[in-house]
């Protein structure tokens, strides 16, 4: 009747995980109640769930990424401690159990924290950014994210009800077949990746067709800022490889399920060949990360150091080589599966080759600060981190590209301290330095500069602290995933790392008091024109937040750096354009078909793992009514009156001509 | 304009010879990319582009059926299970299937009830038919111990030519969608857009049986 | 006139993918391509189909000559069937299946160039396992 379910399958005999999880329960069901009691419900109900606006949705990505960085953290400083203590002993944490930890956090830090964050910052700027109203398929969209939060409560609720995969984050045959990983694990994985992965190619063709098709009038392809195009090349990435990635977990689904031999050890199966697959996934997914971040620092860059961007089209170039020559390394994740030095040879210097547009990149930042007057706001000492953090991860990327140098290194602390490296200096930094950047934007007022300073430190500090060990320890051979060791020169350097990893969680804590005080202080950061770092693209026209429609008249763009000529024209002639006439704006109309898929996709994707078929079957028909009733709507449209629309574009016209008028005073 | 003129050298601050769009030039591609494209396109481009990525995902099924074709573990291969005149009449039925589409898309451009209800309806039986002669071999092959857990080829080999056939049967749920949705309720624009997308979806299978049936039947049974 | 919703509008040069190119002139409302279309892969169809069981070509030719028809096939489809042209209107479309076919073309090729060293220098699997044994 429940399949594989059972009273089993929730871990009664194991504290930590139940500890976790009733915590987890308890705060739950806390702000569930606080909602609740404050009547919040029909609101979140109204605005958010069932929103199919770009900028909600952003939001709401960026949220489930936050939390879910707070989980994959913890799982991070369990493994820190952990190998701190586990010399010549076997720590807190038994194999099993250590296993499904380190899983997990790669697991949830790629697919449902670094992707939910820069699909959020996409999402929530490129249309303002082009100066259109929405995406290309707003309710798409929704269904889109909630696909990737079904995703993150199927890992999350491994916890709980049965276990997590113990094969890492990919999951490699034939350890990950059914003779070698009989339980749910591996299926709780493969599930949870295959429904989040539906979003995420929805989310992919969605901004390719925005940024491709829908521009405000006057807006051609070389006036785009830089992050559109970024945006442009991380979503043509999506769509072309998570395809790859869909049909290799389905392959592995199929051997698992249904008795198929595609990586099987028996009867003719072929394992090298996931590794092949998977990488040819995996590695551009790692560029799908990080142009979104490559676009944020265009933008910070450019707006901290009051110039334009430097050699935008050769910034356009640079970004469209490397969306191609992404697909030319893969092999450079498993030079030493035996592929031979020819092979080994042609792809390791394509490795070396896709250096070189990012150092392009590099330069013409540097070239953008240069001669400029440079601000240091947080946004900028997250984009100048950055900088220093990522040459250096990029640089032991390039030494690892070498095959001779990668026998020694493959699978080493050294190759955990680059990836890291990378990631955490080059995404995670460029998330925080957006999520700064356009929180007033999203929310009308600013994040208190100093917390946000301090936290910068701790992060940037704890970095080092944390990960420079690990390069020695690589070099010193130690591999990577140990659950205990027996070498005591190493663990000096693990118990350093792991201080690293306290400083890392200061700078959370402070990221987390940050928040939590200029919520508090709000009224004293309001942003009241819009435009409060005095932005160059057209999202710095809007008022903050801006209205469901973006723009009450869209924009007509004359050149690069449209708002920065509309403010330039405004500031000398000492007032602001005319008065547009205002029209009607038709909106696409909210709608819970995202939710509601996304419902059905947990249950589906839950029996599916459980072996319940009857609600696999009854959950897969729920989707599909979904989509049908969806589908028979008449009305698809509201529309938002003229004299709405006029009442709030003079409220942010009146609070930008204050502030001209101040200019002009002071002058 | 002439405010511009005064900010005329702040626009190439970097002095690199260009900067101000404004006075550049506008060839027609420019132009179709400067403006907020028609419902129609935005829909069309959008549903291309998923096209394009379910391609790319039938290609990874290719490659691992390109790879695995020699993995018969002992069992039988393609030159001993594939019945070619049972190919031939699955193309034949998938090609005429595509024509009859392409007429069902004019009879709807054309708002005519007989070309589009008639060629629908058409499109519909053959490609059930198609369907109906895939699951036969699959069956026979299955009765015959040739089935999917017998070894790496043919995992590979079920699974590259099912994905298509379960594409094929998507297409004909959807197929029935909209011929209940234009009888329903007309030929509403939206509704014209899907019938595109429905189209565009129909011929690319079609498109990739071409792949299919060359690749993996005549090759396979030509070795 | 028919032109319902495929108008182009005045200023967009852009065409969706999958329509037609309407000047207005169209014979029978333009069942010519589909018409075209159809006769040209039928004859590509049977020409493979063929060439698969023939003798009067070179043998080691045929999985070549197999695939150029193919190829030929769907460059048939994509014209007559989806109107895929190189005009201006089209480019889009043409660019996102270019790099779509790029796509393919690289994991295609990438993967059985890799598969196959590897499956030269590597073991195979059931040699393992019976090792083990």
């Amino acid at each position: 009747m429940l399949g594989k379910l059972s009273w089993a399958a929730v871990p009664l005999d194991q504290p930590i995980p139940l500890i976790a999880a009733a915590l987890v329960g308890v705060m739950i069901i806390g702000v569930l109640g606080w909602i609740t009691l404050k009547g919040w419900l029909p609101y979140l109900w109204r605005e958010w769930i069932t929103s199919v606006d770009h900028k909600r949705i952003g939001i709401m990505y960026i949220l489930l990424a936050m939390v879910m960085l707070l989980r994959g953290f913890v799982d991070a400083l369990m493994m820190r401690s952990q190998q701190a203590l586990a010399l010549h002993s076997q720590g807190y944490l038994p194999p099993e159990h250590y296993n499904q930890i380190f899983s997990a956090h790669g697991t949830l830090m790629i697919f449902f924290v670094a992707m939910p964050f820069v699909s959020g910052l996409m999402n929530f700027v490129a249309p303002l950014q082009l100066g259109v109203r929405d995406v290309a398929f707003p309710t798409l969209n929704s269904v889109g994210f909630w696909l990737t939060a079904t995703g993150a409560l199927l890992v999350n609720i491994s916890l709980v009800v049965g276990e997590f995969a113990r094969t890492d984050w990919l999951p490699y045959p034939p350890l990950s077949e059914l003779a070698y990983s009989p339980g749910v694990g591996v299926d709780y994985y493969l599930w949870s990746i295959e429904i989040s992965g539906v979003g995420t190619l929805l989310s992919g063709v969605n901004l390719v067709t925005t940024v491709l098709k829908m521009h405000a009038p006057g807006m051609t392809y070389m006036r785009m800022p830089m992050f559109c195009w970024t945006t442009l090349a991380s979503n043509l990435l999506i769509v072309a490889a998570f395809p790859i990635l869909t049909a290799t977990l389905a392959m592995l689904l199929l051997d698992r399920y249904l008795g198929f031999h595609f990586f099987t050890n028996e009867a003719g199966g072929n394992v090298m060949m996931f590794m092949n697959l998977i990488w040819a996934w995996g590695h551009p997914e790692v560029y799908i990360l990080v142009l979104p971040a490559f676009g944020v620092f265009s933008e910070v860059f450019s707006t901290f150091s009051r110039k334009p961007l430097f050699g935008y089209r050769s910034m356009v170039m640079a970004t469209m080589a490397i969306c191609i020559l992404s697909f030319t390394v893969w092999l450079h994740h498993f030079f030493t599966m035996g592929a031979g030095a020819d092979v080994n040879a042609i792809f390791g210097i394509a490795s070396m080759i896709i250096a070189v547009p990012t150092g392009v990149k590099i330069f013409n930042w540097l070239f953008t600060m240069y001669g400029g007057r440079v601000a240091y706001s947080t946004a900028m000492l997250w984009s100048i981190g950055f900088m220093i953090t990522f040459v250096i991860g990029g640089v032991t990327g390039v030494l690892l590209a070498v095959p001779p140098a990668d026998f020694v290194l493959h699978d080493s602390l050294f190759l955990v301290a680059h990836f890291h490296n990378v990631l955490i200096g080059g995404l995670l930094f460029g998330a925080f330095a957006g999520y700064s950047y356009w929180f007033p934007k999203a929310f009308g007022f600013r994040l208190h500069e100093g917390l946000g300073k301090a936290s910068f430190w701790c992060w940037v500090i704890g970095f080092y602290v944390a990960f420079m060990p690990l390069y020695v320890l690589g070099l010193m051979g130690m591999p990577r995933r140990m659950q205990h060791y027996d070498v005591p020169a190493w663990r000096p350097w693990l118990l350093i790392a792991a201080g690293g990893a306290v400083i890392i969680l200061a700078g959370i804590i402070l990221q987390i008091a940050q928040l939590a005080v200029s919520i508090r202080m709000r009224e004293a950061l309001r942003d009241r024109t819009g435009d409060p770092w005095d932005g160059r693209s057209l999202e710095w026209s809007t008022p903050s937040p801006p209205p469901a429609f973006n723009f009450a008249v869209l924009p007509r763009v004359e050149g690069e750096e449209a708002y920065w000529r509309i403010k330039q024209r405004a500031r000398q002639r000492a007032k602001l354009g005319e008065e547009p006439s205002y029209t009607e704006i038709e909106m696409p109309r909210n709608s819970a078909t995202g939710f509601i898929c996304a419902f059905f996709a947990t249950f589906m994707g839950f029996a599916l793992i459980w072996h319940i078929w009857w609600m696999v079957a009854l959950a897969a028909f729920g989707a599909y009514a979904t989509f049908v009733a969806f589908a028979w709507r008449d009305r698809v449209e509201d529309i938002i009156p003229a004299n709405a629309v006029a009442r709030i574009d003079r409220a942010n016209r009146s609070a930008r001509g204050e502030v001209l008028a101040g200019l002009q005073v002071a002058q | 304009m002439s405010a511009f003129q005064g900010t005329a050298d702040r626009d190439d601050f970097n002095r690199l010879g260009y900067g101000d769009g404004a006075r550049g030039r506008l060839n027609t591609a420019d132009h179709a990319a400067g403006e907020l494209a028609s419902k129609r396109i935005i829909v069309g481009y959008g549903f291309w582009i998923f096209l394009l990525s379910d391609i790319i995902m039938f290609s990874a099924f290719f490659a691992s059926y390109a790879v695995l074709v020699g993995a018969t573990a002992g069992g039988p291969s393609g030159s001993e299970l594939f019945d070619l005149r049972n190919t031939g009449i699955e193309t034949a039925c998938l090609l005429l299937s595509s024509f009859t589409c392409g007429i069902a898309s004019i009879g709807a451009r054309t708002h005519r009830g007989a070309w589009f209800y008639g060629a629908m309806t058409a499109t519909f039986m053959l490609g059930a038919a198609f369907l109906s002669l895939e699951v036969r071999e699959f069956g026979d092959l299955v009765a015959r111990g040739a089935g999917p857990t017998r070894s790496a080829f043919l995992s590979a080999f079920f699974t590259l030519v099912g994905c298509h056939g379960l594409h094929v049967t998507a297409g004909l749920l959807w197929l029935s969608t909209m011929m209940a949705q234009v009888f329903a309720k007309g030929y509403r624009a939206d509704i014209l857009r899907r019938i595109l997308c429905f189209s565009l979806f129909w011929h690319t299978l079609d498109i990739i049986w071409v792949a299919l049936f060359s690749m993996v039947y005549l090759m396979g049974a030509s070795t | 006139m028919s032109h319902f919703e495929q108008t182009r509008d005045p200023g967009n040069a852009d065409t969706a993918p999958g329509d037609e190119h309407l000047d207005g002139h169209e014979t029978a409302e333009g069942v010519d391509s589909y018409l075209i279309g159809l006769g040209l892969a039928t004859l590509l169809t049977i020409v493979s189909f063929f060439i698969a069981r023939t003798t009067l070509v070179w043998t080691p030719s045929i999985p070549v000559a197999l695939a150029v028809l193919a190829i030929a096939q769907m460059g048939v489809h994509l014209v007559f069937f989806l109107h895929i042209t190189t005009g201006p209107d089209n480019v889009n479309n043409v660019l996102a299946l270019a790099f779509g076919v790029l796509i393919v073309l690289l994991l295609i090729a990438g993967s059985l160039w890799i598969m196959a060293h590897l499956n030269e220098n590597m073991m195979s699997m059931d040699r393992i396992m019976q090792m083990q044994h």
